[in-house]
């Protein structure tokens, strides 16, 4: 394989009901350093239908082109559709590098592009890089339950894919006066291959904001104890305007609903304020929120792993402190 | 000389410590608590297959070995002694004297149902006159026609009014002492059996233990289990394996306590260190944990050579049952009762599961021969008749 | 119906540990296990076998001692198990990984393939997907329910904001989320029976394979490097009363511009 034909930074921008998600333009925000490094540009591929306006906020979160594919296959996102008309694109324009967000859509797309393409793909990267000496694209991840961090490489096979997590890289600040490029593209659908059928879409309500975009988590692990217990986690998180979250332990036992979860096999969570209550901190935890601007540790276990991340331990227990702290939030609140 | 599980033994070991602790451990307080019976385990035990360990697929259990059986019990008493004891009795005290002494149509007819969990059994031997002295029975049947019909009363049977099934002891005879007892099955709704008063125990306070009346029960000519005459025989057969599990129950309690300790002494600090990393918590916990390990070596002992009798019965396996029996019940009470000195204050609560593990750690060393009745049996072994 | 489920042994990672002088993975005493999403797509198979009698088809990709999992699998209730093991498996990332297993499918009969949404130890959700890229087979992934009408699957599938219910006929490949699939425990019958079952041991050479695509030669990705992740410089930790801890919250709330 001759890897220089294969050039530019590719992002797939992930739309929902034609709202582009924001992991698309971190992407595009983390694609630009990388382009920048490579001297390369980068090209954002817009799949859908009725979605050509959103291209314009890809160039304004810093595209060069964007590659439009608008038709009536892919008005909901299905695998097998998706995977033709991005192969297609790959296989037309020969980027160097794919990034997809690691969503339900990215890491069901991407493993299958990969495979029809034959290429490599690293998932859930926290961290991208272009090797300064070399110019070589270093993927970083977490493995073994956050454990271990592995950098990985995809040398000698093009293009090189990653799928990286929402919440992980950072957005450029929208240009409106940035200029781009918009392509449209026309692929050839093999429709005899349409093996799946989408019945509905359903979006359970949820009252509550996703932990992954709230700038205030409050969450609880084993030292809350129950059910009941997160209804004073639930009081807290109102007064100080936050969400309530928690560890695997208290998902495991039926507490707490899976998208509640912070962690390696959860969310990663990014708050400006995390508070850990009853959480001993297990590695797999740790993964999913040690990057919060600020960290405070409520927890009976003076030894408990949190607290080597916390900003602010208290050793003590949290059913004690949270209701009142609750009530001096609310005082503090109304001044 | 191998003294490792085999592999389909350590398979199972994985098996029933992930349901008791995931099943069995949740229930464990509330149980004792409410002195309530634990039916939904017992429900979840017998689609596992839980309730027919040693008994063979021909007669639809599980296949398995007395090693087993007596990991089960151990695993399931560490968290729940109740749950261990319901599982002991049903087995070691109705299925396995079914199984040796039944003929082939009791066996065809109780073991499956037995097996399977669908029916829990029972055993009566002890009366209000005969405890440690078991052959004074005072509860008679008598032959008449194709009938037997029983008269009397049965106190302290595990499992009363739970079981489908209970396995009786009976005269026949007085004037034969040991040898005019003979045994029986009795199914549970047979008229004139009933199941009295139910006690309130100091331990294991989840399983029924109550009262079984006769009056004028008459059950077949063929429920009679072995021959008449020899339900003597059958019954200390019976308790040389029921022993076994009791002894395994008591490593469970014994295991169980010392986890807890473990962890506790670990997590509790005072003087501003872990009372773990106090050489005198040190030097204890590894005194208990050698004694279990040396309990642990006994049952497993006593498992193996029961398993060895069952295909060569020159075997004799009651001074090894006893000893693991006697053994394991007085380091259960010992550990046991330092796992609450090492809880101090809190130990005392039931906010802490060695309180109760205490408390059911007691009848370990009375139910199913006392100590002294195990230091008759080893003694008797050891001096033959003097 | 026949069903083959991919499965894979793994450290269970929540056990494992950070050598805090050497920086390494302590992996004494880390207990292997079946990968929960894998049990949770066994435990699905054995729904349908239990329902519609269904033969299920255990294969596992890894070294011999991986024989104690599909011990484990028979224990649950799997008819059939295969364990794929050879030195020119080596190395393989998921591309090589799915390749073979694809490799091995091609020379079973199935109507339905079904594996985890993801191993623990990798996290990466790529081995199901890319497997039915190299068989031509429609996937849905993430899934939290399924129904089988005789002719046609309809499965549920679990997004970030709800879930979706697709469609498809005849064959197809499944990956399954653990949390949906509560996974029975094995049975002492099938205790007792799972070490007189045969494990077949599959070499490379019982498959159609392609050798540059096998194993550390058929991967794309290679790893450069690893290391343990830099944990955050601890704050200050503070044993103190419920009182004295709801000031020291406010006054860091206060420092951080919170309130």
């Amino acid at each position: 394989m001759d890897n220089t034909q294969y050039k530019n930074v590719f992002v797939f921008a992930e739309q929902r009901d034609g709202v582009v998600q924001s992991v698309a333009l971190e992407l595009i925000g983390k694609a630009r350093d990388l382009a920048a490094d490579l001297d390369e540009q980068v090209f954002a591929v817009l799949l859908g239908k009725g979605i050509a306006d959103s291209a314009k906020t890809l160039i304004e979160y810093g595209a060069d082109k964007v590659i439009v594919v608008d038709n009536d296959n892919l008005k909901d996102y299905i695998t097998e559709q998706y995977t033709q008309a991005m192969y297609q694109v790959a296989v037309e324009y020969k980027p160097s590098i794919i990034l997809f967000g690691a969503t339900t859509i990215g890491r069901d797309l991407a493993p299958r592009i990969a495979a029809r393409l034959g290429t490599g793909l690293t998932a859930d990267c926290t961290k991208l890089e272009i090797s300064e000496d070399t110019k070589e694209f270093q993927m970083t991840r977490p493995a073994f339950g956050g454990n271990l961090m592995a950098t990985i490489m995809c040398p000698n096979h093009r293009p090189q894919m990653s799928t990286v997590r929402p919440g992980v890289m950072q957005k450029c600040s929208p240009d409106a006066s940035r200029k781009g490029e918009i392509i449209n593209f026309a692929p050839k659908f093999d429709a005899s291959r349409f093996a799946v059928k989408l019945v509905e879409t359903v979006k359970e309500e949820k009252a509550s904001v996703d932990i992954s975009e709230a700038k205030i988590l409050v969450s609880g692990g084993r030292g809350v104890g129950c059910v009941e217990g997160f209804d004073k986690l639930r009081e807290l998180a109102k007064v100080v305007g936050g969400e309530v979250s928690s560890s695997r332990s208290m998902v495991d036992a039926g507490h707490m609903p899976h998208d509640r979860q912070v962690g390696q096999t959860g969310k990663t969570v990014r708050p400006d304020l995390y508070f850990a209550l009853g959480i001993s901190g297990a590695i797999q935890h740790l993964a999913g929120m040690e990057e919060s601007e600020c960290i405070i540790a409520i927890n009976k276990d003076k030894f408990a792993p949190i607290f080597a991340v916390a900003d602010l331990g208290i050793v003590c227990d949290l059913n004690a402190v949270v209701p009142l702290l609750t009530e001096r939030l609310k005082k503090e609140m109304a001044k | 000389m191998n003294f490792n599980l085999t592999k389909t033994q350590e398979l199972f070991r994985q098996m029933i410590h992930e349901f008791a602790e995931k099943e069995v451990k949740p229930l464990a307080a509330e149980i004792d608590e409410q002195e309530r019976f634990p039916e939904e385990t017992v429900k979840k035990m017998a689609k596992l297959g839980i309730f027919g360990i040693p008994v063979p697929k021909e007669y639809g259990g599980a296949g398995g070995d007395n090693i087993m059986y007596s990991i089960a019990v151990e695993e399931l008493s560490r968290y729940c002694a109740t749950t261990g004891v319901v599982v002991s009795a049903h087995t070691s005290l109705c299925m396995v004297p079914i199984l040796e002494f039944g003929t082939e149509e009791q066996k065809k007819k109780y073991l499956p149902k037995l097996a399977s969990g669908e029916w829990i059994g029972a055993f009566g031997l002890t009366e209000p006159n005969a405890g440690t002295d078991s052959s004074a029975q005072q509860t008679t049947a008598v032959l008449d026609g194709d009938e037997w019909v029983l008269n009397g009363n049965k106190i302290f049977i595990t499992n009363a009014g739970q079981a489908g099934l209970y396995v009786i002891i009976a005269m026949t005879d007085k004037s034969q002492g040991n040898r005019g007892i003979s045994a029986f099955l009795v199914e549970a709704d047979t008229p004139g059996f009933s199941v009295g008063k139910q006690e309130l125990k100091m331990g294991i306070r989840g399983s029924s233990t109550a009262e079984l009346i006769f009056d004028n029960c008459r059950i077949p000519k063929e429920n009679l289990l072995g021959q008449v005459g020899r339900g003597f025989r059958i019954a200390m057969k019976t308790l040389d394996g029921g022993r076994i599990g009791i002894a395994a129950q008591a490593l469970g309690i014994a295991q169980g306590a010392l986890d807890e300790t473990v962890k506790y002494t670990k997590e509790r600090k005072q003087f501003g260190r872990a009372i773990a990393k106090f050489q005198n918590t040190q030097f204890q916990m590894a005194d208990l944990q050698t004694k279990i390990e040396a309990a642990r070596l006994l049952v497993r002992s006593a498992a193996f050579k029961k398993d060895e009798a069952i295909k060569n019965d020159r075997i004799n396996y009651s001074a090894d049952s006893a000893m693991a029996k006697l053994y394991a019940s007085e380091v259960a009470m010992e550990v046991t009762t330092k796992a609450v000195q090492f809880h101090g204050g809190y130990g005392y609560t039931r906010e802490y599961p060695v309180e109760r593990m205490m408390r059911d750690a007691k009848i370990t060393e009375i139910y199913e021969g006392t100590s002294e009745v195990q230091r008759m049996v080893i003694a008797g072994n050891l001096f033959g008749k003097i | 119906m026949k069903i083959l489920v991919c499965i894979k042994q793994v450290p269970d990672t929540t056990e494992i540990r950070i050598d805090p002088v050497t920086k390494t993975l302590m992996r004494e005493g880390v207990p292997s296990i079946m990968n929960p999403d894998d049990k949770g797509g066994l435990e699905l198979a054995l729904q349908l076998k239990d329902k519609f009698g269904a033969e299920v088809t255990v294969i596992t990709m890894g070294p011999p001692q991986a024989d104690l999992m599909l011990r484990e699998a028979f224990a649950m209730g799997a008819d059939r198990a295969i364990l794929l093991t050879d030195r020119k498996f080596a190395g393989a990332d998921t591309l090589a990984t799915s390749y073979a297993l694809a490799g091995a499918a091609r020379t079973l009969e199935w109507d339905l393939i079904i594996t985890g949404r993801q191993a623990i130890d990798g996290d990466t959700a790529q081995v199901g997907p890319e497997m039915a890229e190299h068989l031509g087979l429609p996937q849905v992934s993430y899934v939290a329910g399924l129904e089988y009408d005789g002719k046609s699957f309809t499965v549920k599938k679990q997004t970030e904001d709800g879930y979706q219910i697709l469609q498809f006929e005849g064959k197809g490949l499944l990956t399954v989320l653990a949390s949906a699939f509560k996974s029975r425990y094995m049975t002492v019958g099938g205790i007792v029976d799972a070490y007189d079952k045969e494990v077949e041991i599959w070499p490379a050479d019982k498959i159609d394979y392609d050798e540059s695509r096998l194993g550390l030669k058929g991967s794309p990705t290679k790893v450069v490097k690893s290391f343990a992740k830099e944990l955050k410089q601890p704050g200050v930790i503070h044993e103190v009363d419920a009182e004295a801890a709801v000031e020291l919250i406010i006054n860091k709330l206060k420092e951080k511009h919170i309130i």
